[in-house]
């Protein structure tokens, strides 16, 4: 920013204000600021600070708590009143003098400070905001010593809840709306108010108000808190747990979804107290959303995982040293991989190891899984889809996606395009920080388009477009858009945003690049899990190589064997590799013998029963996880792994960007890791897989995260020339093993007309993330059916009514809420939290997306419900 | 070398012999200290036992040794310690690293912290010279109530903030910060009326002079 230097004798010898610009004179300082700035941003560039409460540079001025207060002239007059800095735009010629200069101003900010004082309870030793409270801080600068109200202050009943999460207390507040204005301009949840007049005047909800209504139901409340300038907001989990004093601030990366949203997490004595949302413009601004935000416990959970185990004779885990597990573990491996393990009674041996390093590993981890599987297993079979996943899925993420970097789509380009659309994705579920550029993208003119079923909160909030269309049928709907929606996305800069569910539909992904190809519009793809992005760069798929080259291409595994250090690429397999689903029917069948498993939980797998089948049936299971699970259950070696906090490494987020963190809580910092009392000396995957690898005789060189990662960028610019992006590609193609077997026949039985199921998941939904956050838990969005007026009317259920959806493994019970879906369709959340702790995943019971499902309601459902 | 030169070496000690002895008959008798001498904190209660503290960690901020230890908790309507939304969940003082400036006892908000004159702050463990909550909290007087118990003396804790100097001089009220009170602490160590722990004096001296 041109800013002149100290005002000269003579004006004339100062350059011409630049195009745009306009030249004014703060505290006798001459600076030149772009039409249009705010005076207050403008002081800050120089370096002036005037106190403020209700401005924040990502919400619009407001203008609520007078503390800004400046004199300002205007062609040589002063304006009569001082005038809020933070509202008035800069003008030529202005003349304004800050606190620094002004007498007046510095007493008009003293009156404004000392009337906010008035009702304020002065709590400050028992305010979680003390220590880092701007009031307090600004009460010093620019407040009156003494105090002359001698008078009873106003109280009110505190704390309120507002939400489960979020606790109010009137006397604090400022009346600054920083809350009310996020709520209503970035998520959109209008769901806190200012309500009341004069001295009464006060934040609030309709339950605050009326006494019932509904709770500030929001999946971004957490950054209310963050930014109210005082303690009127405070969270329930964060409460008087420490003070801002004894807090150890590390910055990281969110491990919660693809965004790869900055956070910076607070840590007092080995325990991350609070995680607080990062400030990065080009990702997730200021926001993050309260799953990033308030589930960090789980790594406190009473199951981690702290020393490594091994199935003894008598069938039971029981720990032992590191040495003694990876020698176990290496020992039942190379058995397995090299079909040594018992003969069945038709002299078959089973042979082959699969690996499923699931969907949250960082790139570091992903690319170790990947190269584990190929040096040490000699296998392609690795696959880090812990969800429906497809062959066309893999075409296409290995010809569209792989390589691509924040060039291609990023955060930046949503806001800019002028239109988007999402398929198969649910934005404010699925990747809320995606939302959040999608609902700002809208406030400037983006059109954005929804293809899914019903007007989802989502849809409402960015502009509610929707391309409506029964679940099965996105593909046609794709081929037969309306024209405004077909039009927009022709438009240069135009974007197609495809979630991972459009695995579900055959040829949904076809349908999407083709699309993509007929308008000219981008494509990306932004799957659910953080790591997700990472493995499929790092190559832990079946049909890629670290890199993004197909494993068909010869050369690319050439290449990637020279840089392996490997004498010839015979060293490397060439076989196709199985997916997620052909792993585990391969091995219930008993053709592979082991298992290798990273974070994979058995319920989000589209078939939970054939995943337990496979695990009973193999031989040897080898699990690498942070806390107990079905998988460690059944694993005959159990290697803890370490949590994000107690490991450094980077997510990939579905830009392509590289998220990198630094390790927060150092796991063998003596005192400092511990984890009840035990010193936590677990590691990160990329360096359990290279000692079990030596245990093997094979070298991976992923000691340490940063080793991996140099190696990692190494390996992917060798391969860089044999990625394709060629869609028509056969090599891809003949990657893949074969066509997968047709799903099993699924029997329904028809004692009512069947309906079609549209589902996905909710964002609080009870993952394995979500553990100890009751609080958080509370503010999920409550699980129910939705179908159309129609379908309610001919199933003889009414709003609210219970209502049963049965499959062919099983039913769940839910209210059923009325909603603008298509007739005969039935949508439902795809896993929902027991309140006795147990999940109930429609994978579970046998449903997926865009078949048939049966629901039932009346007397049944009701008797069902409440036995 | 003179002749009396070997007698006179013992000049200091002969004309120490005629002198008041300096040496002190410890532990025996103890040594009374100063009116304000700084000696082990104590956790004081309100008048009807429930804790002055409010776990705002203010001492421990103040400390310029980083010898206190404060975690907060949240009081609710079952179980409540100290009037008020907050309470001490944990409160450990670290007598390795205290140095007895009593910078704590300036900061204290709610003069829940004072200083005794107990100054026997010796011992073989390490461990043992962290003292917890419970070493620290002052004994219950008659008319105490050992918390978790609701507020006896007001609606709320304004009531207990407000009144509380008043009530401080009723002679009904027992308040352990009181300002007449004997200077020399008893030798007997008092009943423990359920506080366990070590010896904790009974009456104390506020360390620092200011009026409540
Ligand atoms: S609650 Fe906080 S953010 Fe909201 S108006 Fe009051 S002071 Fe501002
Ligand atoms: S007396 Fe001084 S050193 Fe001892 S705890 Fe108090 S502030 Fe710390
Ligand atoms: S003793 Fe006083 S300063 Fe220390 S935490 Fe308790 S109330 Fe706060
Ligand atoms: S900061 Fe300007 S009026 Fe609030």
């Amino acid at each position: 920013m041109t800013q002149a230097p100290e005002r000269t004798s003579d004006q004339d010898d100062l350059p011409p204000v630049p195009e745009g610009h306009v030249r004014l004179t703060i505290d006798d300082r001459i600076v030149d600021a772009p039409q249009g700035e705010l005076l207050i941003r403008t002081c800050e560039r120089l370096g002036i600070v005037v106190p403020r409460f209700c401005d924040h540079p990502l919400l619009d001025p407001a203008g609520a708590c007078r503390q800004c207060l400046v004199e300002v002239e205007m062609g040589g007059r002063k304006m009569p009143k001082p005038q809020a800095s933070c509202t008035m735009t800069v003008a030529q010629d202005m003349v304004v003098n800050t606190q620094m200069t002004s007498a007046v101003a510095d007493k008009a900010q003293q009156g404004v400070m000392e009337l906010l004082l008035i009702n304020h309870p002065l709590d400050c030793p028992i305010c979680d905001k003390g220590g880092e409270c701007p009031l307090q801080n600004q009460a010093m600068s620019s407040g009156r010593a003494e105090s002359r109200f001698v008078e009873e202050k106003r109280t009110f009943a505190k704390p309120l809840p507002i939400s489960d999460e979020v606790l109010l207390d009137r006397e604090r507040c400022v009346l600054c709306q920083r809350c009310t204005r996020f709520s209503r301009q970035i998520a959109g949840d209008q769901f806190i108010e200012l309500l009341e007049r004069g001295a009464h005047q006060q934040i609030g909800t309709e339950e605050t108000a009326f006494g019932e209504g509904e709770d500030f139901q929001s999946y971004f409340s957490g950054n209310t808190i963050q930014i109210c300038p005082v303690g009127a907001l405070t969270s329930a989990s964060y409460r008087f747990r420490s003070r801002p004093f004894d807090l150890v601030s590390t910055p990281g990366v969110s491990e919660h979804d693809a965004s790869g949203a900055s956070v910076r997490r607070d840590w007092r004595r080995g325990t991350v107290t609070r995680v607080l949302a990062g400030d990065d413009p080009e990702v997730n601004e200021e926001w993050i959303d309260d799953k990033t935000r308030f589930a960090f416990r789980y790594t406190q959970a009473a199951d981690r995982l702290l020393r490594p185990m091994v199935r003894g004779d008598d069938g039971e885990l029981t720990e032992t040293s590191w040495t003694e597990a990876l020698e176990r573990a290496a020992q039942l491996l190379v058995a397995a991989r090299d079909g040594q393990g018992p003969e069945d009674e038709d002299g078959h041996r089973k042979q082959g190891v699969g690996v499923l390093p699931g969907g949250r590993v960082t790139v570091e981890d992903g690319y170790a899984y990947a190269k584990f599987a190929r040096l040490a297993l000699r296998t392609n079979d690795v696959d880090a889809r812990a969800r429906v996943g497809s062959d066309e899925e893999l075409d296409f993420l290995g010809t569209r996606v792989a390589g691509t970097g924040p060039d291609h789509v990023s955060f930046g380009a949503l806001e800019e395009a002028p239109a988007v659309l999402c398929v198969a994705l649910e934005p404010e579920e699925e990747a809320p920080i995606v939302f959040l550029r999608l609902r700002k993208a809208a406030r400037t003119g983006t059109a954005v388009h929804h293809l899914s079923q019903w007007s989802t909160p989502a849809v409402v909030k960015t502009g509610g477009r929707l391309v409506r269309c029964a679940p099965g049928d996105e593909v046609a709907a794709l081929g037969t858009l309306p024209d405004a929606v077909a039009a927009g996305l022709a438009q240069p800069g135009a974007v197609v945003l495809v979630g991972e569910r459009a695995a579900e539909v055959p040829g949904l992904y076809a349908a999407v690049a083709d699309l993509g190809a007929r308008t000219g519009a981008k494509v990306a793809w932004i799957p659910r899990r953080a790591g997700e992005r990472g493995a499929l760069d790092a190559g832990a798929l079946p049909t890629v190589l670290p890199g993004g080259a197909p494993v068909a291409d010869a050369g690319a595994r050439a290449a990637l064997a020279s840089s392996w250090g490997l004498p010839d690429a015979a060293g490397l397999p060439a076989d196709a590799g199985r997916d997620l689903g052909e792993i585990l029917r391969a091995t219930a069948d008993g053709e592979l013998a082991g298992l290798v498993v990273g974070g994979v939980a058995l319920d989000d797998l589209p078939d939970p029963d054939l995943a337990r089948r496979a695990l009973e049936a193999a031989d040897v299971v080898v699990s690498l996880e942070q806390r107990r699970s079905e998988v460690t259950d059944r694993a005959d070696v159990v290697l803890p792994v370490a949590p994000v906090i107690n490991k450094a490494g980077s997510f990939r987020n579905w830009e392509g960007r590289d998220r990198h963190f630094t390790t927060t809580i150092d796991p063998s910092g003596g005192s400092a890791g511990r984890v009840g009392g035990t010193a936590a000396t677990t590691l990160p995957d990329c360096r359990v897989l290279d000692t079990l690898a030596v245990e093997m005789d094979v070298d991976l060189f992923t000691q340490t995260p940063q080793a991996t990662a140099a190696e990692f960028a190494r390996v992917a610019d060798a391969l860089a020339g044999h990625r394709t992006r060629d869609a028509a590609n056969a090599l891809f193609a003949a990657s893949r093993r074969s066509a997968s077997p047709p799903a099993e026949e699924q029997h329904v039985e028809t004692h009512a007309p069947a309906l079609r199921l549209a589902t996905w998941r909710q964002l609080l939904d009870g993952g394995a993330l979500m553990a100890g956050e009751p609080e958080l838990a509370g503010t999920a969005r409550p699980p129910k059916f939705r179908v159309s007026t129609q379908t309610a009317l001919r199933l003889g259920i009414a709003q609210d009514d219970p209502a049963e959806l049965e499959g062919p493994r099983g039913s769940l019970i839910l209210p059923v809420e009325i909603a603008d879906l298509p007739d005969d369709v039935v949508w439902a959340p795809a896993r929902v939290p027991h309140p006795d702790g147990r999940v109930v995943t429609l994978a579970g019971l046998g449903l997926a997306h865009g078949g048939p499902a049966r629901l039932t309601g009346g007397s049944r459902a009701s008797e069902r419900s409440s036995s | 070398m003179g002749m009396f030169d070997g007698v006179a070496g013992f000049g200091v000690t002969f004309s120490t012999m005629f002198r008041k002895v300096v040496t002190e008959d410890y532990p025996r008798v103890k040594k009374v200290t100063a009116p304000r001498y700084h000696g082990r904190h104590q956790l004081n209660r309100h008048p009807d036992g429930l804790e002055k503290c409010v776990g705002c960690e203010l001492c421990a901020w103040a400390c310029p040794a980083d010898a206190i230890y404060v975690e907060g908790g949240d009081n609710t309507d079952e179980e409540r310690y100290s009037p008020g939304e907050r309470y001490g969940a944990i409160y450990q003082i670290n007598y390795l690293r205290c140095i007895g400036c009593g910078l704590c006892i300036e900061a204290c908000p709610t003069r829940s912290l004072t200083m005794t004159n107990e100054y026997e702050l010796a011992d073989d463990d390490r461990q043992d010279l962290i003292y917890d909550k419970e070493r620290l909290l002052a004994p219950l007087l008659p008319g105490m109530e050992q918390p978790p118990h609701p507020m006896r003396l007001g609606e709320d804790e304004q009531d207990y903030y407000v009144q509380g100097p008043e009530m401080a001089r009723r002679p009904d009220v027992q308040d352990q910060v009181r300002e007449e009170v004997p200077m020399v602490p008893p030798r007997e160590p008092a009943p423990q009326d359920g506080v366990s722990g070590t010896a904790v004096e009974q009456s104390s001296v506020t360390s620092t002079g200011e009026k409540r």
